[in-house]
């Protein structure tokens, strides 16, 4: 069916059209991104639940984090939003691939620095001092079960953040090499695109949970 | 598409080349990107998990036979209860219908190349076959007994068996219902063929598109719920123990709200095929279209606030069971809009009995017997009476498999033609139809009586006066046995040696029969130009097809 007109790189012989199978790939990561939402879902409402049940242990446990580093992070997060949009919009007006591979990159380099921020200077203290649930844990002193509890779901909620920010790394990886092949155009760049989506989206995961776990319980 | 000339003349012949044919090897099958092939891939992996779950059923019969218990230890009869459920629920009947006939039919119904995302597709099938192969092990390796629900605190403090293990198969069976719920979704929205607009789509497409939406909305939720019960028993952290604050019942409204609605992605797909066949074997427009289309949708809606139906007798506030108790009445009416208008469409149709009808009828009054006392469940008085018996275990097998069972098996024998090209012989299909019939209701109407005489669930010994019943049921259970080895054979059998089916042997309205059976891999040559409505028969009168079935019983 498919030899009598010329294709457009990337595109998929199961579309007729190659702006169907844009929209294709744009409903099914909003799509995704629902999931994901009622994904990460189950967690905040497991979190609210056991704030609502235990909170004075949540504040107290809220008060071991450290501010200045979660909002580090959420400060590097949003700059690489925006160098993820610029990465996306040079593909869209036909700028080098030079330029569009500096901000991909520059996005890869600000999701690793959250990464390394929140491993050296967040988990690897907390390890240290015995306020990791299950690994290192400190039960002794002002250490309440509420306290580990909301331990518990600091790591799975930050923790499964950060294991998407691993594969939104690996995702901007296969995009650069994708750029350096020639693959993208001002009449296609859908990957860009629907990748940027992902990567906003967790950008905004990370919206909710700096305040929910950083900062309310009466610190300020 | 209004003609298919092709079925009015001559013998039907097979395609030289179709899907099946087009390569060879095991590798052709499994790196393949076809809808229809993925399609029997699942139909293989999810019969060897009956198979599998049927034998434990089968097992639990046979020890129900005395009361003190046949075969087993009560251990032992825990872990098979526990198997049988866990395999049925998560690995057979939620991808039964979607992920086989589901996979099959949607690009051809609604006239397209192959679903959107194929390669996605595939990955799905291999999620699906790593989350079996996890069950399997933790089954194979000890089993679990903690039932399918996995209710902390036992399955994370006290159980010791293989609890991990079938829970990580069951979170990573997940994904492969969202990325098939994903796929649906995308492939309806956006590859419906030119004039293929969403009021002439068949209604099972209406149904995929509601299971669609729970698989995307509701799977998520058991997902991370079996991972914190996971983490919770590897690592002892107290989430649902209640010694350290945690929270059982927090467990038990996240799964239901996953599983709640499970059951209506076991359901809603059933009903969708009942669609087609009430339709296309009584050669009749469907009753009220729309209002079949949506009460689908409004199936899913509702299924997501009626969780704590389950939670009645748990402590949960008397408000909340209250609100729930209302909302879980509300099911009943697009349920009975269904039921009502199949049998609106059946009233002054040219029925023909063959299989597929047959199970299309078993499938309307074993669902209605189900749906009603599944009010009386939804009643918090005389839940509170019925709750934890046989009475429930009959209840949710009525729709189970009275309902999405026989849908599964009508719509097997409905499409086999097209996914085939054979015809299977008729006669054993209809016997072996009322075989499973006589053999369901044989098996689970005694356990109605029994529920409600107070005989609790999940029992290995019960009291001497209930083995009438109890005897019943079991001499059931082998009857049912009988009827689902049958079909099994036969179909196998019609691959090779069954008669050429032909592109449209039901003489059936709708894009998959205007297609050579079995289809091209690109199933259609040209896109199909749609121009009328979905169901379109009194436009074929009887003089058009006189050897239509039914045509001649007039």
């Amino acid at each position: 069916m498919a030899a009598t007109h010329a294709h457009p790189p990337g595109f998929a012989h199961q579309f007729e059209t190659v702006e169907q199978q844009r929209e294709a790939g744009h409903l099914g990561m909003w799509i995704f991104l629902a999931t994901e939402i009622l994904f990460f879902g189950g967690m905040f409402t497991a979190y609210t639940v056991y704030r609502s049940l235990h909170l004075p242990a949540f504040i107290q446990g809220s008060h071991e984090l450290i501010v200045k580093f979660g909002a580090t992070n959420t400060a590097v997060l949003i700059c690489s939003s925006l160098t993820m949009a610029l990465a996306i919009r040079s593909a869209q007006t036909g700028k080098s691939k030079r330029t569009i591979i500096l901000w991909l990159l520059l996005t890869m380099a600000l999701g690793a620095a959250f990464i390394a921020i929140k491993l050296r200077y967040e988990w690897y203290r907390d390890f240290v001092e015995g306020l990791i649930p299950g690994v290192s844990w400190l039960s002794g002193g002002t250490h309440t079960p509420g306290v580990k509890m909301f331990m518990c779901f600091y790591f799975f909620m930050t923790g499964l953040h950060a294991l998407h920010m691993v594969v939104g790394l690996g995702i901007l990886t296969v995009l650069v090499i994708m750029t350096a092949r020639d693959r993208f155009s001002p009449g296609y760049y859908a990957p860009l695109e629907i990748s940027g989506l992902y990567w906003h989206f967790v950008d905004i995961v990370w919206i909710f949970l700096f305040p929910l776990l950083y900062l309310i319980g009466g610190r300020y | 598409m209004s003609t298919t000339t092709a079925d009015l003349h001559g013998a039907p012949a097979e395609p030289a080349v179709n899907y099946l044919n087009a390569s060879y090897g095991i590798k052709s099958w499994l790196l393949t990107l076809d809808h229809k092939r993925i399609g029997l891939l699942y139909l293989g992996t999810i019969t060897l998990m009956f198979v599998v779950g049927g034998v434990a059923a089968t097992l639990m019969r046979l020890h129900l036979v005395e009361p003190q218990g046949a075969l087993f230890e009560p251990e032992t009869y825990n872990k098979m209860f526990s198997t049988h459920g866990i395999i049925m629920v998560f690995f057979f009947l939620v991808p039964s219908i979607p992920a086989t006939l589901g996979n099959f039919c949607i690009p051809l119904m609604i006239g397209a190349r192959d679903v959107a995302f194929p390669k996605l597709n595939l990955l799905s099938w291999y999620i699906f076959v790593t989350g079996c192969a996890f069950a399997l092990y933790g089954t194979v390796a000890g089993g679990v007994d903690t039932g399918w629900t996995f209710y902390p605190p036992y399955s994370s403090l006290y159980a010791q068996t293989h609890v991990v293990a079938v829970a990580l198969g069951i979170f990573i069976a997940g994904f492969s219902s969202i990325l098939t719920g994903l796929n649906f979704i995308v492939t309806i929205h956006k590859m419906r063929a030119p004039g293929m607009t969403w009021f002439r789509l068949p209604l099972f497409i209406w149904a995929l598109y509601a299971t669609s939406l729970i698989f995307v909305l509701g799977t998520p939720v058991i997902a991370i719920t079996v991972f914190l019960l996971g983490l919770e028993r590897l690592l002892h952290v107290g989430i649902f123990d209640p010694a350290v604050g945690g929270d059982p019942l927090l467990f038990q409204h996240l799964f239901w709200f996953y599983s709640h609605p499970a059951v209506y992605i076991m359901i809603l797909p059933g009903m969708g095929v009942i669609s087609e066949l009430i339709t296309a074997l009584s050669r009749k427009k469907i009753f009220g279209y729309s209002f079949v289309a949506f009460s689908s949708l409004s199936i899913a809606v509702i299924s997501f606030i009626v969780w704590g139906h389950h939670m009645f007798v748990t402590g949960q506030a008397l408000y909340a069971g209250l609100v729930f108790s209302v909302l879980s009445f509300l099911v009943a009416i697009p349920s009975a809009v269904k039921v009502f208008n199949w049998t609106a469409t059946l009233y002054r149709g040219s029925i023909s009995y063959e299989a597929p009808m047959l199970y299309a009828l078993g499938f309307i009054g074993l669902f209605t017997i189900g749906g009603l006392t599944g009010l009386f469940l939804a009643s918090l008085a005389t839940d509170v009476h019925l709750n934890g018996t046989y009475f429930i275990v009959a209840h949710f097998h009525y729709i189970m498999v009275g309902g999405a069972v026989m849908a599964y098996l009508g719509g097997i024998h409905f499409w086999w033609p097209k996914i085939s090209g054979r015809m299977y012989p008729d006669m054993w299909a209809r016997i072996s139809a009322a075989i499973i019939f006589i053999g369901f209701n044989l098996t689970f109407f005694p356990q109605f009586m029994l529920g409600y005489l107070g005989m609790p669930r999940r029992y290995a010994v019960y009291p001497a006066e209930f083995q009438v019943l109890n005897v019943m049921s079991s001499a059931g259970a082998s009857i049912l046995g009988i009827g689902y080895v049958i079909p099994l054979v036969y179909l196998i059998w019609s691959m090779r040696y069954g008669p050429v089916a032909g592109p449209n042997p039901w003489k059936a309205k709708g894009l998959e029969w205007t297609i050579p059976s079995p289809p091209p891999t690109e199933n259609f040559e040209e896109i199909p130009i749609v121009t009328e409505d979905a169901y379109n028969y009194p436009a074929i009168e009887a003089h058009q097809y006189p050897d239509a079935p039914g045509v001649a019983r007039v």
